[in-house]
């Protein structure tokens, strides 16, 4: 969670929500979460476990839009 | 809820807190589990420092405010900077970074809140600069939701 909440205050388009996964088991079970962490993105796309800054960032955007080049 | 050795090291963890933080928190009083475990870890968080502040709200009662925030399930808490000047932050010095914490924040939850917090308070992310350079170019809404469990 850690950085998905840095990754929200780097951008006003980007929002963080940390979801209890026990308290709201529709909500997860819905996203298909059956390990934790999962990182849904745009309600699509996700990115399973803790990775680091850069992995997760190339994950992230990845999710967000598979058909989209790669940053640089 | 906070024993008294928890106490001394999230006062440590709060001690690193430099702008006031302000926790809105939004609950509901019936068929929600956990919700006033939630709501008094919160209340007794905010008092651990001074320069956390915490408003609660409830879902049914105060919808206006629970659409302001975009909260539509709970319990809910949104972490928000409150600004510099002293008071009781009223929304000119608010910086809402969009940054959502959903379910009574305990285990696991709990120290990514202090996290945030801090986060928020220092009004910086702490990330590298290539990272912030990739992310402030994004022009479309990127909505990220951690699922995680209190072990």
């Amino acid at each position: 969670m850690r950085l998905a909440h840095q990754f929200a205050m780097e951008n006003d388009q980007i929002t963080a929500d940390c979801v209890e996964a026990t308290q709201f088991q529709e909500l997860a079970s819905m996203h298909g979460v059956y390990s934790v962490p999962r990182t849904v993105v745009n309600g699509k796309g996700f990115l399973e476990g803790s990775l680091p800054e850069t992995h997760f960032l190339e994950g992230i955007l990845k999710a967000a839009d598979p058909d989209a080049n790669p940053p640089n | 809820m906070i024993q008294d050795e928890q106490k001394k090291e999230i006062q440590e963890i709060l001690a690193q807190m430099e702008a006031p933080v302000k926790l809105v928190h939004f609950t509901q009083e019936i068929n929600v589990e956990f919700a006033r475990e939630g709501r008094k870890l919160l209340e007794e968080l905010s008092e651990i420092s001074d320069k956390l502040s915490l408003e609660v709200y409830n879902l049914q009662i105060d919808r206006e405010k629970a659409a302001e925030w975009g909260i539509d399930k709970v319990p809910a808490t949104a972490i928000v900077g409150g600004g510099g000047v002293g008071g009781d932050g009223a929304g000119d010095n608010e910086k809402d970074y969009g940054i959502r914490f959903y379910g009574a924040p305990m285990g696991y939850e709990f120290s990514s809140l202090l996290d945030a917090i801090v986060s928020v308070s220092k009004g910086d992310s702490g990330l590298a600069s290539e990272t912030r350079e990739t992310l402030q170019k994004l022009t479309e809404p990127l909505h990220l939701m951690v699922f995680v469990t209190p072990t």
